[in-house]
């Protein structure tokens, strides 16, 4: 029965099969004729964000009006894989890297694979760019990458918690001032103490803001990186962060906390001062407008410059964000650079600001008025960009913050008298190569 | 036995020949070659030609990459500076073998080996049991039901463990904060201690199902006779166990065992989604990994990957040798 009402159909079926095969060669030669295009197609390695890139790439390729056309490749969530994928990628000579989002602390180890900025475009996509970020995206007193969006950290703190404490908030307060408030208000701060690059980015906000650098020559070669771990500077940072974790002013998930883990911590009941990125912003706004949070909560909320580490030296916060590298390899370098310099542009700089919460590194894009709208903190974010300190700009780069991340982390076990001595000389050991990692 | 009365009678040099006649249907050797049947050649024929190309595949896939990681072992290397590649002999293994990161990381290992697969042989074995005895009726679903954890990815129910466990996130700190040492602030993940502990629970959780699908094949070898003659005997269910069942089933407890601690020595994803190695929880595999993917350092990685190789080659033949594995036996012998 099953074969007898089967065989009708399929010779019924067959003008049809006919009619998809066709379409399905018509689909291969379609897109043999894309390829034949994809001469001028750009290849734009993205990290994960809210749609933002893809929705420049777009942009870009509209303007260009055929000149160019810009595809998005999605890399992996974290910084540290993406690096890894970049890195396996340019060192096999894949010519695909056209255009690649890179985070400027691994800017000095990729340089070497990446194609020379020319002066116009470096004098094009410089000028009105904040210092952190061209910091970032130079190596050796050269422009390697173009500066595109750029992060940093800030103070969040609540109103009614510095108000209970005595804090004066107009002014730049200490880390110890806040350690104070919190023991004295019961309350935690939020801070990032978990064993991964967030403590990289906060040991290195601490020492800067003492005066000091993790890395002193940071473009010797290995084996004659000379650290800065030990010194006022290194003690001092090592103190603050003993502190916090000593006395338990972090919360119970200190030593597993990263960026998002300190963001519910600060909105909670138990929430004081945070140091954090500008994307709790939008989150703690979306969250009142979902209905999870009390929009009391957002009253509540204040901000300022990340705090200091000396009384009457201004602190030099992190720096993160994204800087825009063209492949060595490309087919086509002059081209990417044409839509790097598209990608860059004030206008979508700060479109992605107010779209996806990642602040222009340029400073004209903050005047847009739609910033200040969906970012009331966005001039504070700018002033804390001329400030920032990027991370150690080494090609070693990723043996420095491992080893940073493996002793300074959980904040508990650091000892102000040891930690800086003992991980500047595992750090050394690694780097000449007498260590594992 | 009776076979092998003639050969006495047989000339002393026909004696290797006839020596292997009376062997031919267990163990076959080489010198008994021309006795096969023509059946019996062409089967083995078929069977090189079915199984030959995919032997040489396996040997290109495996056998070319572990010949070039040993020789990518004798230099320093790091991807990003390939023109500085220099020759260091057996440098590298120096370096690994003088550093306590790496016999930490060994000892991590081996604690979630050892623990693992002695509470996955205990756990495996019952459930085999249950599997072994349950009704006919049920049978098909308890075996399904008990085999679902062994199909779920690892990656996948490392992030379950991990969001159950972790202190933002979990349920388990407010569902068991009636036991001891449990409160709302447990933070499982910052200690060694309790952080192998969900790492070995969660290993244990997703593999327990293969071994007691091992050891239920062993269950099955064992023939029915004798566990009731034992019965007949008067022996309670422990002396069953112990003198009947388990020494049957030597063969396939021992294969569960060898195949799952190669397995959890090479334990990676559990922990590199639930820590990253972090706080004294790193293993073998997450070494090699940070220094070949991490560091880039394409020579210390190699090296590490080769002893890690090496670790493996040593359980094998320590448990082939020494423990005298057949990994023939639990094919239920043709005999």
């Amino acid at each position: 029965m099953a074969t007898s009402r089967r065989a009708p159909n399929t010779v019924k079926n067959r003008p049809r099969a006919a009619a998809l095969a066709s379409i399905l060669m018509g689909t291969l030669l379609v897109t043999g004729c894309g390829s034949g295009e994809s001469e001028n197609t750009l290849t734009w390695y993205i990290n994960p964000d809210a749609g933002g890139q893809a929705a420049i790439a777009e942009k870009c390729t509209t303007e260009a009006d055929g000149r160019y056309r810009i595809e998005t490749s999605l890399l992996p969530s974290d910084a540290a894989s993406q690096r890894e994928q970049l890195a396996r990628r340019l060192a096999a000579g894949d010519s695909s890297l056209d255009i690649m989002s890179l985070d400027p602390p691994f800017v000095p180890e990729l340089a070497g694979f990446l194609a020379p900025v020319p002066d116009d475009v470096a004098e094009a996509t410089t000028e009105n760019v904040v210092e952190g970020a061209l910091a970032g995206a130079t190596w050796k007193d050269e422009l390697v990458t173009v500066p595109f969006w750029a992060n940093t950290q800030i103070l969040w703190y609540r109103k009614s918690v510095a108000e209970a404490a005595g804090l004066d908030m107009t002014k730049p307060v200490t880390w110890d001032q806040l350690i104070e408030a919190a023991e004295a208000q019961d309350k935690e701060l939020g801070v990032q103490g978990t064993q991964a690059e967030s403590m990289t980015v906060w040991v290195n906000a601490l020492i800067e803001s003492a005066g000091g650098s993790i890395v002193t020559n940071p473009e010797a070669p290995s084996d004659e990186l000379e650290l800065g771990l030990v010194s006022d500077a290194g003690r001092e940072a090592a103190r603050i962060i003993s502190t916090i974790g000593d006395e338990n002013l972090g919360g119970p998930g200190l030593a597993t906390q990263n960026e998002n883990a300190s963001l519910d911590l600060f909105q909670s009941d138990s929430g004081s001062f945070m140091v954090n990125y500008p994307f709790v912003w939008p989150a703690t706004v979306g969250a009142v407008e979902s209905g999870t949070l009390d929009q009391a909560l957002v009253d509540d909320i204040g901000w300022g410059v990340f705090p200091r580490v000396l009384d009457d030296e201004a602190a030099a916060p992190p720096l993160g964000g994204i800087n825009l590298g063209v492949g060595a390899e490309s087919d086509d370098p002059e081209l990417a650079y044409e839509a790097v310099q598209c990608i860059v542009q004030v206008e979508n700089q700060a479109e992605y600001f107010v779209t996806n919460g990642n602040p222009p590194s340029n400073t004209e894009a903050y005047e847009d008025p739609r910033i200040e709208e969906s970012f009331p903190m966005a001039p504070v974010i700018r002033d804390s960009l001329q400030d920032a300190a990027p991370r150690p700009q080494t090609p070693f780069y990723n043996e420095v913050s491992t080893g940073i991340q493996q002793l300074w982390a959980p904040p508990g076990a650091v000892d102000p008298d040891t930690t800086p001595e003992e991980s500047s000389d595992f750090i050394t050991a690694v780097l000449r190569g007498e260590r594992l990692l | 036995m009776t076979s092998a009365i003639p050969a006495p009678q047989a000339e002393p040099t026909s004696s290797p020949e006839t020596t292997p006649s009376v062997k031919t249907r267990s163990t076959p050797e080489k010198k008994a070659r021309p006795q096969y049947s023509d059946r019996v050649r062409a089967e083995r024929r078929l069977g090189w030609l079915l199984a030959g190309p995919a032997f040489i595949v396996m040997l290109l896939v495996t056998l070319y990459p572990i010949l070039q990681a040993a020789f990518e072992s004798l230099f320093q290397f790091r991807l990003t500076t390939p023109d500085e590649r220099e020759f260091v002999g057996l440098g590298n293994y120096a370096v690994i073998l003088t550093d306590p990161v790496w016999w930490r990381d060994l000892g991590t290992t081996l604690i979630i080996t050892v623990i693992t697969v002695a509470v996955e042989l205990v756990l495996g074995f019952a459930l085999a049991l249950v599997m072994d005895k349950a009704l006919r009726s049920i049978k098909g679903v308890l075996r399904t039901a008990i085999l679902v954890p062994y199909g779920i990815i690892t990656v996948v129910s490392a992030f379950a463990w991990f969001y159950a466990f972790d202190i933002n996130s979990g349920y388990v700190n407010s569902w068991f904060d009636w036991l001891p040492g449990i409160d709302e602030n447990t933070n499982w993940f910052a200690q060694t201690g309790t952080a192998l502990f969900v790492i070995m629970a969660s290993e244990i959780w997703k593999t327990t199902p293969f071994i007691s699908l091992l050891l239920l094949a062993g269950l099955a070898q064992v023939p029915g006779e004798l566990t009731e003659a034992a019965k007949v005997d008067g022996a309670t269910w422990w002396e069953q166990m112990s003198r009947v069942i388990i020494p049957n089933m030597k063969a396939a407890i021992m294969v569960a065992v060898l195949f799952r601690a190669l397995d959890a020595f090479r334990i990676f994803d559990n922990v590199f989604i639930m820590t990253n190695g972090a706080y004294g929880t790193e293993v073998l595999s997450l070494l090699a990994y940070r220094q070949s993917i991490s560091r880039l350092e394409i020579g210390l990685g190699s090296a590490v990957s080769v002893l890690l190789f090496l670790c493996v080659l040593i359980i094998s033949f320590v448990a082939i040798r020494l423990f005298k594995v057949d990994l023939a036996g639990t094919q239920g012998g043709k005999s």
